[in-house]
């Protein structure tokens, strides 16, 4: 009995000789790359901006003045304008855990409406193009509304949507090209956002203006605004974003809404470039928009990522293409390093997320 | 059980549907890469109209996307199992084609290759395409003689189909080359030939986009580029973009292949300087015709005389005509075109 009591008294000669330090966050000692971890974590955006900066002074150093002239690089952002304005359509997409297939389908369909209904129909150019606009919006409001009130997953009701958007592009336009020249003089507001300009050599377009004013605008918006919050809130846990009062199903279908009207607007870009409306343009755009969000850092899984490193991503890949070209390699390297870089991103995207914020 | 009815009822559809499809005639299928490329889709005008017109059966499929192989094996394996008397195959990968295509001439079914040579070429029983050598050849002699003594300081841009280098668009670049007087080394390969002349090839898909990628890149390579040959009319009218551009439109000479009638167009509105137009149309109904001999006497058709092949024609189009290159008017290209 006695020896009960004497042992009860004793609870804390078990603790003796243990640190007498309680928990804390060891923010202090985190070391080098642990530091360089969170810093990543703050902002994701750097990793895909310093392999972006690598490549460019790579492709300098080896090529010169061909490739380190004001020329070839707006050159670059020229023909990246397409993807970029695209990527910014995913990114938004894919913050909010989704993903969009149908985005390359919903551009060609809207650059075909504003070309079919000028010369089909006869309707004032800028008519058509509202009209465009219209039918980008109407087709991301469709994906919006299966994903979030029918609870479809985003992939299937993309993937679905892809198919039936081409389908009617090929349907309704007959797979007829309406020629640039006759663009050029009936309609010449479809090419608008190929109208050009030059500042000390470097060449810019509407449609690159257009870009990086897009990404500008819509990374603000998400950083800055209760929208923007909330995507991310519905990216990274519905559930808790609903409870914490945020309307998940508003804020999806503002999402897949504001992705069509912006593939849309990437139709309109695409008349610019390639000059003609033709059916069979940007097939694999979703690929390739995919392509540039993962290489610039936003995570598949939603909620974290931001929209700037889509743009990195986008120009990434046009400065391998056309570095590589200028080398004169085989355009196969080109894909082979994109692939390469694609998992190189994920896997470094993982890493970070290891550390907490 | 409501799961093996509704596969008994899918049963009776699709028996239904067939037998409603062999009531007429022997079946002739065509099996092209797309069914959304004005060019294939002409060759099913004219396949399906011969058809008719001789009592025949036509049954289409095309792969979902250029180079879509699997299905192009897939259509073979259906026609082969429907009994069909011939088929008539545009191949998107003209050698790995060739196991699909010996099962169906093993089981009797007479294969033509349209438009594309499978390789080697005698994999099938006969290929009733355009010359594309001597559609490159053409416009490759036409630019020689169009640019005079300039040809001998050309700078030459090609922009070609894809990197798999696919027979079409080797014979055309190859064709070119030497119409335009460039040692070709090994005829079957872009890329190899070393001339000074040349500055460059890149792929285009053949289409717009692809086209005005290809043209820049090669621009950022030799911004002195003054003659492109392109794989076909979209490549073209992007190429024309990108120059534009930089606004040297009219001071590069471009020259294409196909004949569709926006190209057509092009060269009358000097986008492009000539195209060879090569006849779609007719390659589908003179292969339902030989199709439908094969059924009837067991006859295979032979080939155009000093030629593997069955040679359907190919005509310069251009309203420049050059000395010792001949060609045909825009008024007639504009005829004869498709798309």
């Amino acid at each position: 009995m006695s020896d009960t009591s004497r042992r009860s008294d004793d609870f804390e000669a078990a603790a003796k000789g243990s640190p007498e330090q309680i928990a804390e966050f060891d923010d202090h000692h985190r070391g080098f790359v642990g530091t360089v971890q969170h810093f990543l974590h703050v902002n994701p955006s750097l990793v895909p901006l310093i392999v972006l900066v690598a490549a460019i002074v790579i492709f300098g150093v080896l090529l010169g003045s061909k490739f380190f002239s004001p020329f070839a690089l707006t050159l670059i952002l020229q023909q990246v304008q397409i993807v970029g304005i695209v990527a910014a359509a995913q990114s938004l997409v894919i913050l909010t855990a989704g993903i969009d297939l149908s985005v390359g389908a919903i551009m060609v369909m809207s650059s075909v409406v504003m070309g079919q209904f000028t010369f089909r129909y006869g309707l004032p150019p800028s008519v058509a193009i509202i009209c465009g606009l219209f039918v980008g919006t109407a087709i991301g409001a469709v994906n919006g509304y299966l994903v979030s009130r029918i609870k479809l997953p985003p992939f299937i009701v993309t993937l679905g949507m892809w198919q039936i958007v081409l389908a009617a592009n090929f349907l309704y336009s007959q797979n007829e090209t309406i020629r640039s020249q006759e663009i050029e003089e009936h309609a010449s507001i479809l090419q608008l956002f190929g109208a050009k300009f030059n500042v000390g050599g470097a060449v810019f377009t509407v449609g690159v203006i257009f870009m990086l004013v897009l990404i500008l605008v819509l990374s603000y918006a998400l950083r800055h605004t209760a929208w923007g919050r909330h995507v991310y809130a519905v990216g990274d846990d519905p559930e808790a974003a609903e409870l914490s009062g945020v309307n998940v199903h508003r804020t999806l279908m503002s999402v897949y809404m504001l992705s069509g009207l912006i593939c849309a607007f990437a139709g309109w870009a695409l008349i610019g470039r390639i000059g003609s409306v033709s059916p069979t343009s940007g097939q694999l755009a979703n690929i390739e928009s995919i392509t540039a969000v993962v290489i610039g850092g936003i995570s598949l899984f939603g909620g974290r990522g931001s929209i700037l490193g889509s743009l990195f991503g986008a120009l990434i890949v046009g400065v391998f293409t056309l570095g590589l070209r200028l080398l004169g390699a085989d355009a196969q390297w080109t894909f082979l390093l994109i692939g390469i870089l694609i998992i190189a991103a994920v896997a470094v995207d993982q890493w970070i997320r290891k550390v907490a914020a | 059980m409501k799961l093996a009815k509704l596969a008994g009822a899918a049963a009776l559809g699709v028996t239904a549907m067939a037998g409603s499809a062999m009531a007429d005639g022997e079946t002739v299928c065509l099996i092209t890469k797309t069914d959304t490329n004005p060019f294939f889709v002409k060759m099913k005008e004219g396949a399906t109209a011969k058809a008719e017109e001789l009592g025949m059966t036509l049954k289409a499929f095309a792969g979902k996307v250029d180079g879509d192989h699997e299905t192009q094996v897939q259509a073979i394996e259906t026609c082969i199992l429907d009994g069909a008397k011939g088929i008539l195959l545009t191949a998107s990968d003209t050698s790995s084609i060739v196991p699909a295509v010996k099962q169906a001439r093993d089981a009797g079914v007479l294969v033509i290759a349209l438009d594309t040579p499978l390789e080697p070429i005698d994999s099938a029983d006969a290929t009733f395409a355009t010359d594309n050598f001597l559609a490159g050849l053409l416009i490759g002699q036409w630019a020689k003689a169009t640019l005079g003594d300039a040809a001998n300081d050309a700078k030459i841009a090609t922009l070609d189909l894809a990197v798999s280098q696919p027979t079409v668009d080797v014979l055309r670049n190859q064709g070119f080359l030497q119409g335009f007087g460039v040692d070709l080394a090994d005829p079957n390969v872009i890329g190899d030939e070393d001339d000074p002349r040349l500055v460059g090839s890149d792929v285009t898909a053949g289409n717009e986009e692809g086209g005005r990628r290809a043209m820049e890149n090669l621009l950022a390579k030799d911004p002195t580029i003054n003659v492109v040959h392109t794989i076909n009319e979209p490549a073209a009218a992007g190429a024309y973009e990108a120059l534009k551009a930089i606004g040297r439109e009219n001071d590069v000479l471009i020259v294409s292949v196909d004949g569709g009638c926006p190209g057509v167009q092009n060269v009358a509105d000097g986008v492009i300087g000539a195209t060879s137009q090569q006849y779609p149309l007719l390659m589908a109904s003179l292969g339902v015709e030989a199709v439908k001999k094969w059924a009837d006497e067991g006859v295979k058709p032979e080939n155009t005389p000093g030629k593997d092949f069955f040679d359907t024609g190919v005509a310069l189009v251009t309203d420049k005509p050059a000395e010792g290159v001949e060609s045909i008017s825009v008024k007639e290209g504009m005829d004869l075109c498709w798309g």
